[in-house]
């Protein structure tokens, strides 16, 4: 029995370390984000949307249209002549609204006519992620109790009306405007599917590459450590620069090659979840990559991709054996993950400045948010982000060289002179 | 001119010093041996002169070239093996060699690699991975790597570490030949009576310092031993 607790307690003490702790302790704390968020979603679906609608029409059914309008939403503007749209879509605006409801002229003389009545409803989406999409389902709840409570009122009143007509009243008509565009006959539901491939196969393969890749930096460092094959490498008649390089453009070539299989792979699990709108199309909607476009967000992906390889070069350099590399591509999944939520959950544009600020600082956001901003020409976001990642990429390989030219590398203390002195004094105190 | 001078060489890491001010220097074609108990600093000394660790104070010469100044250009001159080196596992052994010889393409790199696996003698296992290899024939591998660059200077570590008595023999015999061809060889080594065939002259390391220089012969007449080994435990103790 004592051998046994021996065992028992030496295997805990092996197996409970920093290294297994952390990562299992912050996948702990990001599911509870993740569960806090969405009860976040859930309070915000049970708000009321801030609207504003005019009325065209001045027939029975309006009435109980307008009193539910008024009981399951904020509403900031109200008129009954349509010239007055312009004026309730920047009102809306101001007061953070979502969308302007319009009841048509004969509203209620279709719908007793057998005939739909119709509501336009004009969307002002401001962003392209999940998160973006729950004010937008508000707003598609409240048009469905309007259907929903016309439908029971005509049945109630035993009217004339024939079953299909009884059943669905009216008809919604979408304008959408997002990022200065006019989308006539598209929700912002709709356009937030159109882009899913933007918003969820980009961040996704951008992440599987970064950590593939990434992982391959570092534990080849560690392998050349545990193999004691690093020595012999560094002197040979080979400048440093050449071997930092020759690791990062193998393990990009690589990571590209895993790119292509995880696309191929990725884009049909989408195609299988249905998650796209099939019968549409981004390019009939003035919404479609052009070349120039392809060549911004290969160039974007590349610095990426290399800035990613170097940061994990770095972290390579203070990898001991195969182990400790495990643990050290923790950072960089988490890295990767950041961004890539921040993708398909928000709109870069909708973020506050804080978030906006974490999300641009994180060199791998840049290529996940490119397809997204180049298809609204978002220029500035996509070149500034390529400006930002080169200098991020050339500075840490930079660091990279400066750490290969030391004896950090061997030494494993990447301690900089002036901390040691400090260190060094007030021991001696 | 000295192959290697070393002058009042300070190596620290951290607030621990390793090297206190050693000074030496090889000729052309010597066998120069540094011997001493572990962590002496026999090891830091010749990774600092195969420029893979940094100078705290003095300075190193490899023939014209400062190591602190001009350590790509000392790379040229050098082939260093240490105590524990490895080769690539996915690799064969004559992959290694090329990959190897590669670096040198201002050499005869065919030349090169076929020296290498003579000195290796694997026979057929030279194109068999790496990985399979036994303790014995990756150090054979590594030897023959170390000293197929035809380098003005060899640093071997422990050179015959993990061998049996007669690869240790052959290495030896190896070592002894390419100092004919006009290199140079620094080496470190635990086994004492290696030191006493191999070295023309050697200096005994303890603590940092280097305690005792001279020829083997020398040596073991001053202390009136019959062996290295003895000189060595009278020196130290």
């Amino acid at each position: 029995m004592k051998s046994l607790n021996n065992i028992i307690k030496k295997e805990i003490k092996e197996l409970l370390t920093p290294a297994t702790i952390i990562p299992i302790v912050v996948m702990a704390f990001i599911f509870g984000s993740i569960g806090t968020s969405m009860e976040g979603i859930q309070e915000e679906l049970e708000e009321k949307p801030v609207i504003g609608y005019i009325v065209q029409d001045t027939g029975d059914l309006v009435t109980l249209a307008v009193s539910i309008i008024d009981n399951r939403s904020e509403v900031v503007f109200n008129s009954t002549n349509i010239n007055d749209k312009s004026i309730g879509l920047e009102q809306i605006g101001e007061n953070d609204g979502m969308a302007l409801i319009v009841i048509t002229q004969n509203f209620s003389k279709n719908i007793h006519n057998n005939k739909m009545g119709e509501i336009e409803v004009y969307w002002i989406m401001k962003g392209a992620g999940i998160m973006d999409s729950i004010s937008s389902e508000t707003v598609e709840q409240l048009i469905g109790s309007i259907n929903y409570e016309i439908s029971k009122s005509l049945i109630e009143e035993n009217s004339t009306i024939n079953a299909t007509i009884a059943l669905n009243p009216s008809n919604k008509i979408d304008t959408t405007y997002f990022k200065g565009k006019e989308f006539n006959r598209l929700s912002p539901g709709i356009i937030i599917g159109l882009l899913s491939t933007q918003s969820f196969l980009f961040p996704i393969v951008m992440m599987m590459i970064i950590i593939v890749a990434g992982s391959m930096v570092i534990s080849s460092m560690a392998m050349e450590k545990e193999n004691k094959t690093l020595e012999t490498l560094l002197t040979l008649p080979v400048k440093r620069t050449s071997i930092v390089t020759g690791k990062i453009v193998a393990s990009a070539v690589v990571g590209l090659i895993f790119a292509i299989i995880y696309m191929v792979g990725m884009s049909r699990y989408f195609s299988g979840l249905n998650f796209s709108v099939q019968e549409l199309n981004l390019a009939d909607f003035g919404l479609a990559l052009t070349s120039d476009d392809f060549v911004l967000m290969g160039i974007s992906l590349f610095v990426a991709l290399i800035s990613a390889l170097a940061l994990c070069m770095l972290l390579g350099t203070l990898a001991k054996n195969y182990k400790s590399a495990q643990t050290l591509t923790f950072p960089i999944t988490m890295l990767a993950l950041v961004p890539m939520f921040f993708t398909m959950f928000a709109d870069f544009d909708t973020l506050p400045l804080a978030l906006k600020a974490l999300v641009f600082a994180i060199p791998f956001s840049h290529p996940m948010m490119a397809a997204r901003a180049l298809i609204f020409n978002d220029y500035l976001l996509v070149v500034s982000g390529i400006i930002y990642v080169t200098v991020f990429a050339i500075v840490t390989i930079s660091i990279v060289v400066w750490v290969f030219k030391t004896d950090k590398l061997l030494t494993g203390s990447i301690r900089l002179k002036k901390f040691a002195d400090l260190r060094k004094h007030y021991r001696s105190r | 001119m000295h192959t290697v001078e070393v002058n009042n060489l300070v190596k620290d890491y951290g607030a621990i010093q390793a090297i206190k001010g050693i000074s030496f220097n090889i000729d052309q074609g010597e066998i120069f041996g540094l011997i001493g108990p572990n962590g002496a600093g026999k090891t830091t000394a010749l990774r600092v002169i195969s420029t893979l660790l940094q100078i705290t104070s003095g300075s190193v010469k490899v023939l014209e070239y400062d190591v602190k100044k001009n350590p790509e250009e000392v790379r040229k001159l050098i082939s260093y093996l240490p105590e524990d080196a490895g080769a690539y596992k996915n690799l064969t052994g004559r992959a290694y060699l090329t990959f190897i010889a590669n670096f040198f393409t201002y050499k005869n790199t065919k030349e090169m690699i076929e020296k290498g696996i003579t000195i290796a003698d694997l026979e057929d296992r030279i194109d068999d991975k790496v990985d399979t290899y036994s303790k014995g024939m990756k150090r054979r591998l590594l030897v023959g790597r170390a000293l197929m660059t035809d380098p003005r200077l060899a640093i071997l570590d422990e050179p015959t570490s993990g061998l049996d008595v007669i690869n240790a023999q052959e290495i030896r015999k190896i070592i002894k030949d390419i100092t004919r061809a006009g290199t140079t060889v620094l080496l470190s080594s635990h086994n004492m009576l290696e030191v006493e065939y191999l070295c023309d002259r050697i200096a005994l390391i303890s603590d940092g310092i280097i305690v005792e220089r001279g020829r083997p012969k020398q040596l073991m007449e001053k202390y009136n031993a019959s062996n290295i080994e003895e000189v060595f435990t009278k020196v130290v103790q």
